[in-house]
């Protein structure tokens, strides 16, 4: 793998330190955030008339999914305004650390058992089935922003550093599966320096910046899954030993680093509801679009029981199938539950690609409500800008098909390419077979749903 | 890089712009005008799907059972809007083979965003195309390594 590390170029160092652009982007999305609660409690009950569904799920949503997420990895965490008041409240500060930093700091550790991303998992999933009225209705989406931001506080004032980034944020759990593959990483650039630093002043913090609020001790980081981008260990490295690197390739295999059952699951998840999305939302079965959206009704509960069962039982009781038939193929001294943990992660880049593929017709067709929205965020009649007005116009429809398939076989090539490279690491070559056959499957059937 | 992986990736992509690319034979049949009525209510076209060959001059007759409603035609770029109990015409030739989303055009609801139907003209070669492409990325990720 080449790295390229970025602290080489002029004034890198001094606008990642300095924590003034870090608090105007975030104060700015606060702001941003803000209104888009506001504008879902009391604004235009029409979705697409209301800023608080085009901003965040049409517009944040690309940005993230199109953009941060496949470049920056969790470079959207280094911005997110949702942790902010917790922090600030936490901290007893704005901008940098207090001249009494230790001063009746909270201090309490979260949970041993629970320092997973089990909770992430429910919390996504629980969202998932709501999801279409969560998409819809504005007052829905202002609830879940404003439950958000609440448990973010409530969790900063009970436990140290950002717990709910790191455990709780639904969207934090698989943007830290995707940042694996993102050609953006912090890691030391001499982990020899950090051997002998007695201080650890990057984990505990110092008169510069805090202890790493994400609680990963950056000496040893060898993947990106729980690193924030929040800089803190940038500014606090007395040796100028942390670096911020472009790379030709993603975090080591799991083969080689090992792969845990919450992670895989978390694959899962976004697998099978990047699935049933495609077929809720794009496709043209208008008896799904109702069941999903009947919240209570008695189709609902089949709709949301059916989503929980393929992400949570079908899919992967159809993926322990297909280890169990790699194993069978290619024996080797892992058992098929390692063999399920260390495959799954080539569901990462198939699940990426197939929300990428997903969002970009779902965004294109429905960008150009942002126009009108800007100049009425409320849906109150204003003209801001002056394009209140504008009409609505699907953006590239005879594009993103081509698109989608593009993305979709691309995913593929990189999710075989994985497999391979995870059997042939533990000299059991064949042991892909199986799973890439899965891949193709599942990309013939996402296909399917977008192209077909 | 090794003279066998210049032969590896140009194989691969050679193969990958014949699936792509090839004209492959599809049956002309002599063009026909077909009339669909479609009603559209509550977030749903009814029908939902229709399918055409290519060359066939379509009219679709759109009524609303409910509130106002429009219909845009991705790809063709055609767009109609009814108002509640009246209908509007909308004829065109199916000159480009395909899978197209059909969507409403005037917000209608909750659910506006996501009232798509669909109109396949001729055999979806994308489909096919992509299928054809996706088992061969597949093999191209196991035969990487191979070399």
């Amino acid at each position: 793998m080449t790295r390229k590390p970025l602290n080489s170029l002029p004034g890198f160092n001094f606008w990642i330190k300095s924590r003034w652009p870090q608090l105007i982007i975030r104060a700015v999305l606060l702001g941003g955030f803000i209104i888009a609660i506001l504008a879902g409690f009391l604004g235009t009950p029409v979705g697409n008339r209301n800023i608080s569904i085009v901003a965040v799920w049409i517009a944040w949503w690309a940005a993230l999914i199109l953009v941060a997420v496949p470049i920056f990895g969790r470079g959207w965490c280094a911005i997110c305004p949702i942790p902010m008041p917790g922090e600030w409240l936490q901290n007893k500060a704005v901008l940098g650390p207090s001249v009494n930093r230790n001063s009746s700091k909270v201090s309490r550790r979260f949970p041993k058992r629970i320092r997973n991303i089990w909770l992430q998992n429910a919390a996504f999933s629980l969202l998932a089935v709501f999801s279409v009225v969560i998409l819809t209705r504005p007052i829905v989406t202002a609830w879940v922003l404003l439950a958000l931001i609440l448990v973010a506080i409530g969790v900063s004032l009970f436990y140290e550093r950002r717990v709910f980034c790191r455990y709780l944020c639904p969207v934090g759990g698989f943007i830290g599966i995707y940042s694996q593959q993102a050609p953006l990483e912090l890691r030391v650039a001499d982990p020899s320096i950090c051997a002998t630093h007695k201080e650890k002043s990057c984990y505990r913090g110092n008169e510069e910046g805090y202890g790493c609020p994400w609680d990963v001790y950056p000496g040893s980081l060898t993947a990106n899954t729980n690193c924030g981008l929040c800089m803190e260990c940038l500014r606090t490295c007395e040796y100028d030993n942390i670096l911020i690197n472009l790379r030709s390739s993603g975090d080591k295999l799991p083969a080689v680093r090992g792969g845990s059952l919450d992670s895989s699951y978390k694959a899962f998840i976004m697998l099978g509801s990047a699935i049933v999305y495609s077929a809720v939302m794009l496709g043209p079965w208008s008896g799904l679009k109702d069941a999903a959206y009947q919240i209570g009704s008695l189709t609902w509960w089949g709709y949301a029981v059916g989503l929980l069962v393929v992400i949570w039982a079908a899919l992967p009781g159809l993926f322990y199938l297909v280890t169990r038939a790699a194993h069978k193929l290619s024996p080797s001294f892992h058992n098929p539950r390692q063999i399920f943990n260390t495959h799954a992660s080539v569901l990462v880049p198939l699940s990426l690609t197939a929300w990428i593929a997903f969002s970009l017709s779902f965004v294109f067709a429905n960008g150009s409500y942002l126009v009108p929205v800007l100049s009425d965020p409320f849906g109150w009649g204003w003209n801001l800008f002056g394009t209140s007005n504008a009409i609505w116009t699907p953006y590239l429809s005879q594009y993103v098909p081509v698109l989608q398939t593009i993305v979709l076989t691309g995913g593929l090539f990189w999710a075989a390419r994985k497999s391979q490279q995870i059997a042939e690491a533990r000299n059991a070559p064949r042991q892909s077979w199986p799973i890439i056959i899965f891949c193709t499957f599942i990309t013939v059937s996402l296909l399917w749903l977008f192209v077909g | 890089m090794r003279p066998s992986k210049y032969i590896f990736i140009s194989g691969f992509l050679l193969a990958g712009l014949l699936v792509a690319f090839t004209p492959l034979p599809v049956p002309r049949n002599e063009p026909m005008h077909h009339i669909f009525h479609v009603d559209s209510r509550s977030f749903a076209f009814t029908p939902a799907e229709i399918k055409v060959d290519r060359g066939d001059l379509v009219t679709i007759e759109l009524t609303s059972s409910d509130v106002v409603h429009g219909l845009y035609l991705d790809g063709y770029e055609l767009e109609i809007s009814t108002d509640p109990g009246q209908t509007n015409q909308l004829t065109f030739t199916a000159d480009r083979a395909g899978s197209f989303r059909f969507r409403c055009s005037v917000t209608c609801g909750d659910l506006h965003p996501f009232m798509i139907g669909k109109l396949q003209v001729g055999p979806n070669l994308l489909l096919w195309r992509g299928a054809g492409l996706a088992i061969l990325a597949a093999l191209a990720g196991v035969w990487k390594f191979h070399q």
